[in-house]
Formats: structure tokens, C-alpha cells, sequence
């Protein structure tokens, strides 16, 4: 996985992904969930903004298999919480995934160490 | 205030080059700029608006401009929606020549994506520092053909559509492709043909995507009573919209693209529907763009775009809506990955009649122009013109 450049937009997102948690921005004016996280909401533009840890549960909303070497899983994963979010299914059979699957929270370690969230069946 | 009838497209040219590994990517812009306005009959003396998006080097109005020697400008526009951007350049030269900003507009696009070996649709890339989501998706191997197979997944899910029907795009592309000789891949196809090749991005199959060229194109668009001076068809900008589409703060919806506005604004502005377009250029970066976009431009309903593109239906001759009839990215060119420069061009072909006679629509008068830029799986920009003959 290539390294996520250092950003301090995503600061919180890393440093939460560190610790195991898959952060999601809300907003406190409206209480709607959002991803990515941000400074700003993206609802209201106010910076009244709270960052969270999503339950890690999800389905796959769309996916597909980049047939790259190695081959991986690209795809966007509808959060419990809401946000559709753009990640990686991994630990699994790439041709056996389907639109609509269960599917958990683990983290991977990017090329410089940093983990990253990403799912595999549940 | 209305574009309808303010502005024309006078001038049209495509770069016959497919690979330039000899050319810089100023002499590119150069080169079309040259052939556009020879086109015209105009010369860059003429030239008082010049357009150009993130393809021209450096500050593109700025070091393009003195590069070509243009002296006499008095707007300029470097709005980048990626491939989309020239479409959009018509339209703001129609606004800006509608306002009495300048009179002579110039529209370039070039690059050299396939001399530079660029991996262009399957390795992760940047479009440049600070892009807020790019820690969100870059780990994640977020490629060009995985952005859209994303896309044609999830169409297949919701409507059924399916790899044959995505492959009767690349079909109908390659009939037009074989009468012109500057395309990359000339050679018919057959739907077998593109379901066989190897798979790129589930479900999207290496001939499902566009060819990686070199080159470019250019426009001018002028004022009508300047187009009525020239000796050429006078081409007129009937309608046009744009818009943009992203993830919506985690809220993407895949099933449809910007085009749904882009494209009611411009029949809207147009006072037309689709029933009425004769000829449709249509981005062409995968297979699945072209569905998405005609059934968000209203060619069909929503969800039938795999049945509607079936059977020959765009091909020229054959079906009811011909499109891309230089063969498209898919087949012919899509110079510096950025394919709504070559749709424009196409579109003012079959309008002034000068399309390949095999291809040439018969009494072409109404032609639909839209591009997308940016990923259609992510966040991208889009632009419909609507163009007729006077």
C-alpha cells in the first residue's frame, strides 16, 4: 500500500488508525456522519466538527478485482454509521466477493508502517 | 443570459500524430493551435481569448501564450475539469464573447502520455500536492480502470447489465475506426473479441478501455457575425451545461453522473430533447462511460443503457444514435488521456458534412458534444454542448 502524504486534514484519521479505530467525521450542527474526515463539515462548512470511531462494520455497496500482480479487491464499503467509504477488501477469495456482502474493519500497515483501515468478509 | 446562437465553432483540428516522442508538449499545443485557426482561415494575429487546461505546461495561458506569440489577448481561462475542460472552454468562450470580452476564441489541448510511458488507467496517480483525498484513496490502489469497474459493477448489480452489452461500445467504435486511417486500433471487433481480452478491472476487460495516445486538438470559436466572413459551414453553439459530481461527503451514488445536469442544461438552453440529436460524441474512456452518460443525457431511461447500446445501435448507418464516428478513445485517439477536446471535434465534422463518407451521418444539422473528467467512480466533471448547423 502506498503511504498516505502527511496532511493536517487526515492527522486525526492516521493517528486513530494507529490505534486500531476507523475514524469518521460528524457534524455537530446536523448530526449527519461523513468521510472523509475533514477540518470542516461538510454539511455546514462550520468547523464544528467531532471526530469518531465507527463501529467497523459494513457491506460492500460496489467492488471490483484490479488484476494487478498481485491481484487486489478496490471497493466502497457502506458503513453501519452511513458513509460509503473507498478502501481495500483483503484476507478473502477476490473472486468470490459480491455486492451486498458483510464485511469487518481490520488494519494493514501502508509501504512507511502506517496502518490503514481496511475489510474483509465478516 | 443565454448562450443559444451567441458564439460558433470556426475552427477544428486534430493532431495526425498518435506518438511524439520528438515533439514538446508546447510545440503540441502549437502545432493544433496552428492547424485550427488555418482551418478558420484566421491566423494567431486574430486571436484575442485563448483556453487551455492542466495539460499546457506551466501556467498554460501564460507560457503557452508567449510561446505561440500571442499578443492581442484580453481573456484568458484555464479551467481544468479534466478531460472535460474543452467542452467547457466552448461554452465560457461563448459567455466571454457574449459579454464582449473577446471576439476570436482559442482552445487547446496536448500531451504525450504514451511517449512518456505513463501508466495511465493501472497504477495509482496523483493529480498533484495537497488533493485532500488522496490519504483516503491513493493506499487503496485507486486506479482510472478501478474508479469505472467500480462503476460497471455496481451497474450490473442495480440493472443487469452485462460485459456483452458494455462490449457492443467497443464494437460500434472500431466500425467507425476502420475507415480512419490515423486510429490507433483500426481493426473491427467483435463482442467475443472484447469479453476474451484480459481482464483489466472486473468487469472491465483491456477492450473495454481507451487507447493511451499522444497528440492533441484544437478549436476556435468565434463570434457569428465573424463565422458569416469565413468560408466555412457556420457551426453554432445551440446549448450548453456543466456540472460536477463527487462522493458527497460519503453519500456516492454510482449509478449516475454529472452528466444528468450538464445534459438537462444544455437541451434546456438548446430547446431541444434528445429525440432531435442526429449525431452524439460521447467520452469514451471506458465502455462503461458511454452507457452511464446516454442514459443520464435522457437517450434512454435509466438502467437501459446496456439494451440500448446493443445490436449496433451507435453505429453509423446502422443503429439510431451514431456516435464517435473517428472511432473515439476507444479505437482512435486520446491525446494527453483527456478525451473531450477529440468529442467536440468530431461532432463539428459531422456537422459541416466532412466526417469519413462511410461514417458522415446524412443531413447531420443537430450534434450532441459531452465529456467527463476526472473519475466517474470518484468525483469528475462533465459538459454537454449542443451544436447545429446554420
Amino acid at each position: 500500500m502506498m503511504a498516505p502524504a502527511p496532511d493536517p486534514d487526515s492527522a486525526p484519521f492516521l493517528q486513530a488508525a494507529r490505534e486500531g479505530r476507523l475514524l469518521i467525521g460528524r457534524c455537530l450542527d446536523t448530526g449527519r456522519a461523513f468521510f472523509y474526515p475533514r477540518a470542516i463539515s461538510p454539511f455546514t462548512l462550520s468547523s464544528n466538527v467531532a471526530m469518531e470511531a465507527a463501529s467497523g462494520r459494513g457491506t460492500i455497496y460496489s467492488v471490483t478485482v484490479m488484476r494487478a500482480r498481485p491481484a487486489y479487491a478496490v471497493a466502497y464499503v457502506e458503513l453501519e454509521e452511513g458513509p460509503r467509504i473507498f478502501t481495500n477488501i483483503v484476507d478473502c477469495d477476490l473472486d468470490a466477493l459480491r455486492i451486498g456482502q458483510a464485511v469487518r474493519v481490520l488494519f494493514r500497515p501502508a509501504e512507511d508502517g502506517q496502518p490503514l483501515p481496511v475489510f474483509t468478509p465478516a | 443570459m443565454s448562450l443559444r446562437g451567441k458564439a460558433c465553432i470556426v475552427g477544428a483540428y486534430e493532431h495526425p500524430l498518435r506518438k511524439a516522442p520528438g515533439h514538446s508538449v508546447a510545440r503540441l499545443h502549437a502545432e493544433v493551435a496552428a492547424g485550427a485557426l488555418a482551418d478558420a482561415g484566421l491566423t494567431k494575429d486574430d486571436v484575442d481569448g485563448y483556453f487551455c487546461a492542466g495539460d499546457a505546461p506551466g501556467l498554460g495561458p501564460i507560457d503557452m501564450a508567449e510561446y505561440m506569440n500571442l499578443t492581442r489577448l484580453r481573456h484568458v481561462d484555464a479551467t481544468d475539469t479534466g478531460g472535460s475542460s474543452y467542452l467547457l472552454h466552448v461554452s465560457h468562450a461563448a459567455q466571454a464573447i457574449a459579454a464582449g470580452k473577446c471576439d476570436v476564441a482559442l482552445v487547446t489541448l496536448a500531451g504525450r502520455p504514451r511517449s512518456s510511458g505513463t501508466a495511465t488507467g493501472t497504477r495509482p496517480r496523483s493529480w498533484g500536492p495537497d488533493i485532500p483525498n488522496d490519504a483516503y484513496e491513493l493506499p487503496y490502489g485507486r486506479t482510472v480502470a478501478a474508479a469505472y469497474a467500480l462503476v460497471a459493477a455496481r451497474h450490473m448489480h442495480e440493472f443487469g447489465t452485462t460485459s456483452e452489452q458494455l462490449a457492443w461500445v467497443k464494437v460500434a467504435a472500431s466500425h467507425h475506426a476502420q475507415h480512419n486511417p490515423q486510429a490507433m486500433l483500426p481493426q473491427v471487433v467483435t463482442v467475443e473479441d472484447v469479453v476474451s481480452s484480459p481482464m483489466v478491472s472486473d468487469p472491465l476487460h483491456r477492450l473495454d478501455c481507451c487507447v493511451i495516445s499522444d497528440g492533441g486538438g484544437a478549436l476556435v470559436v468565434a463570434r457569428p457575425e465573424i463565422a458569416r466572413r469565413l468560408n466555412r459551414p457556420v457551426i453554432t453553439l445551440r446549448g450548453a451545461g456543466e456540472a460536477v459530481k463527487h462522493q458527497e461527503a460519503g453519500g456516492i451514488d454510482l449509478t449516475y453522473s454529472a452528466g444528468r445536469r450538464s445534459g438537462a442544461a444544455a437541451f434546456a438552453e438548446a430547446g431541444v430533447s434528445p429525440a432531435d440529436i442526429r449525431y452524439a460524441s460521447i467520452y469514451d474512456s471506458f465502455t462503461i462511460t458511454v452507457v452511464v452518460q446516454l442514459e443520464d443525457l435522457g437517450f434512454c431511461e435509466k438502467g437501459r443503457g446496456g439494451a440500448f447500446v446493443a445490436d449496433g445501435n451507435l453505429i453509423s448507418g446502422v443503429g439510431r444514435l451514431p456516435f464517435n464516428t473517428d472511432g473515439g478513445g476507444l479505437c482512435n485517439n486520446h491525446p494527453a488521456n483527456r478525451g473531450g477536446m477529440t468529442k467536440v471535434i468530431e461532432a463539428v465534422r459531422q456537422l459541416r458534412g466532412e466526417a469519413h463518407p462511410a461514417v458522415q451521418v446524412p443531413g447531420c444539422h443537430l450534434a450532441l458534444a459531452h465529456g467527463t473528467g476526472g473519475l466517474l467512480g470518484t468525483r469528475h466533471g462533465s459538459a454537454t454542448l449542443i451544436l447545429e448547423r446554420a
